[in-house]
């Protein structure tokens, strides 16, 4: 019997939430609550309205702290990339902050932004832009300088060269930068919820801990964080489709 | 009809006029704190209209000599003027081809060819690309982006990217380095096709002597690094050359002879 491609990963994912479901029966009081118990957690949390709710403030978070970065690390990185002695002024302090997790920016956060929205967008901005920033500036020196001498050779100034050059060379990888980068806010809006402010997802685990050690509402809320992080990968993967730019996967491939 | 008319416009009113001088030209790279002499003492006068080509051994300088002339290199000493007025950086009146390497991919085939023509009013823009795009016998593929067509293809979108905006000298270095032979024969014929029709000053780069004879109106050959120009042979046959002929084998003969290279290998 063979089974066809799309029941393959739906069966999986039975099996497990029913060896899940088995290892909370023979051991009821030391383990997590079932699937069971997370599948009412999940309506329950639908029925107060509360699931919406939560998800639209992550999201409205994310948007911003992601935009806001996107809208100022992209050009700079081109910038920064193109005049190859400004990347080296700016080298070391990017070195510095680099391996600094967004997470440790928190108390400041708190501190110039208070406990509110506001904090945690800047969290999310901090998170995004450095990793974006460094993709474009890889991106911009790793373009083939025949594309820079034929826009040169074309007539085009500095600005029409970044406009009409070197931002489509780099298009193709700047794509995977943002998927990435956004696969990353969603993780630091969860950890910035926890405690720069009172609602979204993150908010609502640790609030389900807190009061009341509930659980059922933590694993629902975790489960609601996975799902939606996969919706927006798949979101941004379907731009990876569109037409100008294909080349860049098609050459590797 | 049109198109007549417009290639008409563009042929040069006196054809023997110097086009471009290179006054003793010398390239030096450093590279590691040492010095390293590429090009020598360079004197070349290339008339409008002409199709030249270089030719030499691997590393002589020949893509150097050519990236200087077209402005995107600085020699380290002399001169290189076109049309009597000094080389500074590059200009859309001298289009480089950069084998088929520098086609954009991001760009469709139309899109690539119209890249030039940012200033033109729409009509005109389309009307050149769909004649440039036909010149180079791309018809059918206005759309398609380069992953999609054959090395040749690519090539030719380059070309007729360069010939678009009408430029006066395209430089082309091993343009048909990377294609099969059967494929290069052909561009061949079309590159000398176009020029026929269109009158630009080529200089084209290549170390395969029978498409320098084919090709060139007359070859400079050079020397091994440093670059010097040994010897400049003018090819006194007209087109369509005949490649068996006495005075083709002749003038090939002679050129090989000069590089060094005896006729059995
Ligand atoms: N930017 C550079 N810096 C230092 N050395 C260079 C540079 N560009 C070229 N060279 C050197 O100059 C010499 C000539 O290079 P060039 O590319 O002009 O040769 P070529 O005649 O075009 O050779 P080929 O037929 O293999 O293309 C080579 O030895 C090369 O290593
Ligand atoms: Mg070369």
């Amino acid at each position: 019997m063979k089974l066809p491609v799309w029941l393959r990963p739906v069966l999986f994912i039975l099996v497990l939430l029913g060896a899940w479901q088995l290892a909370v029966y023979l051991h009821p009081h030391q383990l997590l609550p079932g699937p069971i118990k997370t599948a009412h957690g999940i309506t329950d949390l639908v029925h107060h309205g509360l699931i919406i709710k939560y998800t639209v403030a992550s999201l409205f978070r994310v948007t911003w702290g992601f935009f806001l970065a996107v809208i100022v690390a992209v050009p700079l990185g081109l910038i920064i990339g193109w005049y190859r002695r400004a990347e080296l002024a700016f080298n070391p302090i990017l070195q510095i902050l680099r391996p600094i997790s967004p997470l440790a920016w928190i108390p400041i956060a708190i501190l110039w932004f208070g406990v509110g929205d506001l904090a945690a967008v800047f969290l999310i901005f901090v998170g995004c832009f450095l990793p974006l920033l460094l993709t474009v500036i890889n991106a911009v020196q790793s373009v083939p300088a025949v594309y820079i001498n034929a826009g040169r050779n074309f007539g085009l100034g500095p600005v029409t060269l970044m406009r009409r050059v070197l931002y489509p060379a780099i298009a193709p990888r700047l794509m995977t930068g943002l998927r990435i980068t956004l696969g990353l806010a969603w993780l630091v809006v969860v950890a910035a919820e926890m405690i720069a402010v009172n609602s979204g997802l993150g908010f609502l685990i640790i609030d389900a801990r807190n009061a009341g050690n509930r659980y059922d509402l933590v694993l629902a809320g975790m489960v609601i964080i996975g799902v939606v992080g996969l919706l927006l990968d798949n979101g941004i993967r379907s731009l990876e489709r569109a037409k100008a730019l294909r080349w860049g996967y098609a050459e590797k491939s | 009809m049109s198109t007549k008319t417009m290639i008409e416009t563009n042929t040069p009113a006196s054809t023997l006029r110097h086009k471009l001088r290179i006054d003793d030209v010398n390239m030096i790279f450093t590279r590691d704190g040492k010095s390293l002499p590429v090009l020598e003492n360079i004197n070349l006068e290339v008339f409008d209209g002409e199709f030249i080509c270089l030719l030499g051994p691997s590393g002589c300088g020949k893509s150097t000599l050519l990236s200087a002339i077209a402005g995107f290199l600085k020699p380290t000493s002399g001169d290189i003027l076109i049309d009597g007025e000094i080389v500074r950086g590059p200009d859309p009146r001298r289009i480089f081809v950069f084998q088929e390497r520098g086609v954009f991919p991001w760009l469709t085939v139309e899109g690539n060819i119209g890249f030039g023509l940012g200033k033109l009013p729409r009509a005109e823009r389309s009307r050149r690309i769909a004649h440039y795009v036909k010149m180079v016998g791309l018809e059918g593929f206005e759309k398609s982006y380069p992953h999609e067509l054959s090395g040749g293809m690519k090539q030719r979108v380059e070309v007729a990217r360069a010939l678009a905006v009408n430029p006066d000298v395209m430089f082309l270095d091993e343009p048909f380095g990377a294609l099969d032979s059967i494929t290069r024969m052909i561009m061949r014929g079309e590159l000398l096709r176009i020029w026929q029709a269109e009158r630009k000053t080529i200089l084209f780069v290549t170390h395969d002597i029978d498409e320098a004879v084919q090709l060139a109106d007359r070859v400079v050959v050079m020397s091994a690094r440093p670059g010097r120009i040994q010897e400049i042979v003018p090819i006194d046959i007209a087109h369509p050359r005949d490649i068996s002929s006495p005075r083709y084998l002749e003038l090939r003969d002679g050129i090989l002879s000069q590089i060094g290279l005896a006729h059995n290998l």
